[in-house]
């Protein structure tokens, strides 16, 4: 393979070389156990206690708030089991949307089989709750609504302040899943009356395996990891030091670098809406124009399917992904894509590109042009094609 | 997660198009499950398929079971074709993944739908050829969690 473009952001990114760097002492030099009473440990724990201070202020919170995990799907399976747990008391509903990520749907339906009810918000066209819904949704035991910031697949944004507002005056429980948003657009969890966020390191250039739930003074949430008496005793563990280190850094930059980095991908991504929706026929934007991720692009190209193109992709170089079934193993398309109301074989055709800082307009021309030719070498293959056209004769 | 076949297959898919007045056609599957696969025959006085042509909407392996189906009956009789299984056509591509042995079930469908239409045309009954179900749906597999 000559060349390789990446632009799979949104499942992963590569990890700075100044986040590496920060973290590398902390593997060889200063590997000590924060627990540990000597001094030399000290170095570990200052470290931990560092990133926690630079995370808090990236949210406007205090360091104290913020609880260190193993990443995205931990810290919301956490948030939502354990408030499911410890407020069952008040209640046994709990309100979310038809479009989370599945750390959030399956948790939700795994609280559905003991007991919970939820209720699953309809999105528009555009993959945005409607604030009405959210208000007519909820019920005198409604103890959680858990609402995502932004959407993994159509980078849609919700109208978070608005969510905190209706969720204070009820008084219940707030929680996004951020691990798309966070990093990308700033984020006042006070302004914004935010309970709890996840958010993870390895989608803004830090390290996988390394997350972090924000938990607002007061909620009563316990562990879901039970053991050692790490994060002031609510998540077991030794702490993932290096990990945590890299966080830190990954957080930093993101924030020095967010005005300047999401300008430019939001460049790049108009860029290349823009040119394939005048120059591919028969393609839909999924998501709304403006009001998305600066880095997400999401189009369905029909009579196409969504694993050829990708294949295809992968063959010159590119790097995407799809909500195809055919990617995913099961035969239905991505329910995202279908809560936004796409028909089942329009879902299929979709692919999803998403940038990152390094991309260039030079490599996106080279992305479209492939693309051009490879959406109509598979429409040139296809009976659903050939059945259109034929139609339109 | 492709073999070596599969992706040849895909690559350089074999007799792509579509066959003007053709002795046979059968269509498959459906656009909501994310695969159609439509084949073409060209069938001579001796009941032997003299050109075959395939178009598919789907995934790698509906593609190349398409194009392996196609190459596996082309030049035989239609009592030969009647003998290709879902089977061969994915021991001739070397396996698929367990996710995709419904793509070379689809592959067989096809073939069976084309030989109907071509006994249908020429009022003929081809034995041991039963009439194809016009839509290929399979189970959902529960996810484990």
């Amino acid at each position: 393979m000559d060349r390789l473009i990446y632009l799979d952001h949104a499942a992963t990114t590569a990890v700075r070389p100044e986040v590496v760097e920060a973290m590398l002492p902390y593997f060889t030099e200063n590997y000590g156990n924060p627990s540990s009473v000597y001094k030399f440990s000290s170095l570990s724990k200052d470290a931990v206690s560092a990133s926690r201070k630079v995370i808090a202020d990236s949210l406007n919170t205090a360091a104290a708030n913020i609880y260190f995990t193993a990443g995205g799907s931990e810290s919301d399976n956490w948030a939502i089991k354990e408030t499911a747990r410890v407020y069952s008391s008040k209640g046994k509903h709990i309100i979310t949307t038809k479009i989370e990520h599945h750390a959030v749907l399956h948790t939700t339906e795994f609280l559905e089989k003991n007991g919970f009810e939820v209720t699953y918000l309809n999105v528009d066209e555009n993959g945005i709750i409607k604030l009405e819904d959210l208000k007519n949704a909820i019920r005198p035991d409604t103890i959680l609504i858990s609402i995502m910031f932004a959407n993994n697949e159509i980078g849609s944004v919700q109208p978070i302040k608005e969510i905190g507002k209706i969720a204070k005056a009820n008084g219940i429980i707030f929680h996004t899943d951020a691990v798309q948003a966070y990093g990308q657009m700033p984020i006042d969890v006070e302004d914004m009356n935010i309970d709890m966020l996840s958010a993870s390191g390895h989608k803004l250039n830090g390290p996988k395996g390394v997350g972090f739930l924000y938990i607002r003074k007061g909620i009563k949430i316990r562990n879901l990891i039970h053991g050692g008496g790490q994060e002031r005793a609510r998540r077991a563990g030794t702490e993932n030091v290096p990990g945590i280190v890299g966080l830190g850094k990954a957080v930093e930059i993101a924030v020095k670098t967010m005005e300047e980095r999401t300008a430019h991908e939001k460049e790049l991504r108009d860029y290349v809406i823009d040119r394939v929706l005048a120059e591919i026929p028969y393609t839909r934007l999924n998501g709304h124009r403006t009001e998305r991720l600066a880095n997400n692009i999401n189009f369905s190209f029909q009579f196409i399917e969504g694993e050829s193109l990708l294949i295809m992709l992968d063959m010159a170089g590119i790097c995407g992904s799809s909500g195809s079934a055919c990617t995913s193993g099961s035969l239905d398309p991505s329910h995202v894509l279908l809560a936004i109301g796409l028909p089942h074989e329009i879902a299929h055709g979709s692919l999803r590109l998403t940038l990152g800082y390094e991309n260039t307009k030079e490599e996106l021309d080279y992305v479209i042009d492939n693309l051009k030719e490879i959406v109509q070498r598979l429409r040139d293959m296809s009976p659903l094609y050939e059945d259109f056209m034929k139609k339109q004769k | 997660m492709y073999s070596e076949k599969v992706m040849d297959h895909f690559q350089n898919p074999r007799n792509v198009g579509e066959i003007e007045n053709a002795s046979g056609i059968g269509t498959v599957g459906n656009a909501k499950c994310g695969d159609i696969m439509r084949i073409y025959f060209d069938i001579d006085d001796n009941q032997v398929i003299q050109d075959v042509k395939f178009k598919t909407f789907g995934c790698g392996a509906a593609v190349a079971t398409s194009s392996m189906a196609t190459e596996l009956v082309k030049g035989k009789t239609i009592y030969e074709a009647l003998q290709v299984t879902n089977k061969a056509v994915m021991e001739a591509l070397d396996g698929l993944p367990p996710v995709k042995v419904h793509c070379s079930l689809l592959a067989e469908e096809a073939i069976h739908a084309a030989l109907w239409d071509y006994a249908e045309k020429n009022g003929i009954k081809i034995e041991g050829l039963e009439k194809p179900k016009s839509d290929i749906s399979e189970h959902e597999e529960e996810e484990d969690y």
